[in-house]
């Protein structure tokens, strides 16, 4: 469902991947060797050439607003840019905040005053609340204690799971390959690899 | 009007060399530009002075619009040479130039056929201080505004780039930006509306009174004048941001910071 060919940058060499729906595979591999990069430019953030295409309509007939909302990106680190927690939400779900075990008066909260946890896991609730086609995460749970990452690791899955969405997850953990992933892939020096994942 | 002679000059310029000695010491690099820019003033001054006296005696709309092209030309280098992040290209001088001719050509051609209503209408002694003035005023709010667009848009760029990745459109992504930078093009000219004639007397108005004006007519030409400076200020900043804001993003609204400069 989400077909990636000879997608190309000015620093990223050619790659050629597809996810089916449903699907997590986890991306591994040296730092520099071009994942986040590669995230960016399936997200259409950076300049890049190639054919992307998702359940048959290639990136260019999309317009960019509604591509990054249906192919959605979440950086290692989030960023805000209001004062409340709610600002940042047009229209929130209160259901998926509960999950993620905020109250209902989180959307109240001061950004500046959340912890690397609770930004992280608001962070993935912003872009889940556009309903996601396809989820790039880059190490999504590299900066969190281990009750955050399996509550991160649980939302994702269930998400993919009850969507029906794929999701590439960069991660350098082995242990966590081997906990999510149903296939993974490998990116050194230029090329991408099929890693068994277990 | 009582004449001045060479001497009355040289008197004054005594004050600056005065003060370059004194400060000559303490700040030896800063008392030779002090020096350098009085002699440029003198000297670009007497050949303004010059070239106007045989634009005034020959009112040709050819020579009017060929010093207006240089005015403009040399506005718009100015504008990019104070980017510290400008545009890559010729779009660095592109944006600011556009601009200025956009807002202040039109504002100087409005008041000089519309509100002076002159015959002819080009005539030098009006279009080319009106525009000067015009000019020089924009080209402050321009710079002001597409120095602060660049520099924002750099510094905050992952914040801008978070809200395109929620689907935002580039528009919106940098609407906080976009109302602060206009804000800065514009606070000088309210600023100096706000002081005039309170803690201010503005130059011309204080130029014709000394060249034998009656008050009230000086006057109304600087409140005219202000009004000019004002919307040839905002319009040319609102186009500069406008132009600015569209080259930082590509036909897929990303954010292109490759079209930028590095800090110089």
């Amino acid at each position: 469902m989400f077909e990636v060919i000879d997608l190309k940058g000015p620093q990223l060499p050619a790659i050629s991947f597809r996810l089916r729906a449903g699907e997590l595979v986890c991306l591994s591999g040296p730092s520099g060797a071009g994942k986040t990069l590669l995230l960016r430019a399936l997200a259409d953030l950076d300049a890049n050439s190639g054919r992307v295409v998702l359940d048959g309509v290639p990136r260019q007939q999309v317009a960019a607003p509604l591509w990054r909302r249906q192919v959605a990106y979440l950086p290692a680190e989030s960023r805000w840019w209001a004062a409340t927690v709610g600002e940042h939400f047009p229209d929130v779900q209160q259901s998926l905040l509960t999950e993620l075990g905020f109250a209902p008066d989180v959307v109240n909260w001061q950004v500046e005053r959340l912890s690397s946890g609770e930004r992280q896991r608001l962070a993935l609730a912003r872009m889940l609340a556009n309903r996601p086609q396809v989820l790039l995460l880059d190490e999504p749970t590299a900066n969190l204690d281990p009750e955050n990452i399996a509550t991160v690791e649980r939302l994702v899955t269930e998400y993919i799971r009850v969507q029906q969405a794929a999701c590439l997850w960069v991660t350098h953990a082995p242990e966590q390959i081997s906990r999510l992933a149903d296939r993974a892939l490998y990116l050194d020096a230029g090329r991408i690899s099929e890693r068994k994942a277990a | 009007m009582i004449q001045l002679s060479l001497l009355d000059l040289s008197i004054a310029a005594l004050l600056v060399i005065a003060l370059a000695f004194t400060s000559a010491r303490i700040y030896p690099g800063l008392a030779r530009q002090l020096l350098v820019a009085a002699l440029r003033t003198a000297i670009q001054l007497t050949l303004i002075g010059l070239i106007l006296k045989v634009l005034f005696a020959n009112a040709n709309l050819l020579w009017v619009a060929l010093m207006a092209l240089v005015m403009l030309a040399v506005a718009g280098r100015e504008v990019m040479a104070r980017q510290h992040r400008r545009f890559t290209g010729r779009w660095g001088y592109g944006i600011g130039a556009v601009s200025m001719f956009i807002s202040s050509f039109a504002v100087a051609l409005f008041a000089l056929i519309v509100v002076i209503g002159n015959d002819p209408w080009y005539q030098p002694q009006y279009a080319i201080p009106l525009l000067g003035m015009l000019l020089g005023n924009t080209m402050n709010g321009i710079s002001l505004a597409l120095d602060r667009l660049t520099q924002s848009a750099w510094e905050m760029r992952e914040t801008i780039e978070a809200r395109l990745i929620l689907g935002h459109r580039a528009e919106d992504a940098v609407s906080d930006i976009r109302r602060q930078v206009f804000r800065s093009g514009l606070i000088p000219i309210i600023n100096a509306m706000a002081a005039a004639g309170i803690v201010s007397l503005p130059g011309m108005m204080t130029g014709q009174i000394l060249a034998g004006a009656e008050p009230t007519e000086a006057v109304k030409y600087q409140i005219l004048i202000m009004f000019l400076i004002s919307a040839g200020a905002g319009f040319g900043t609102l186009a500069a941001v406008h132009l600015g804001v569209r080259r930082l993003f590509d036909e897929r609204e990303r954010l292109r910071l490759d079209r930028l400069q590095r800090q110089v």
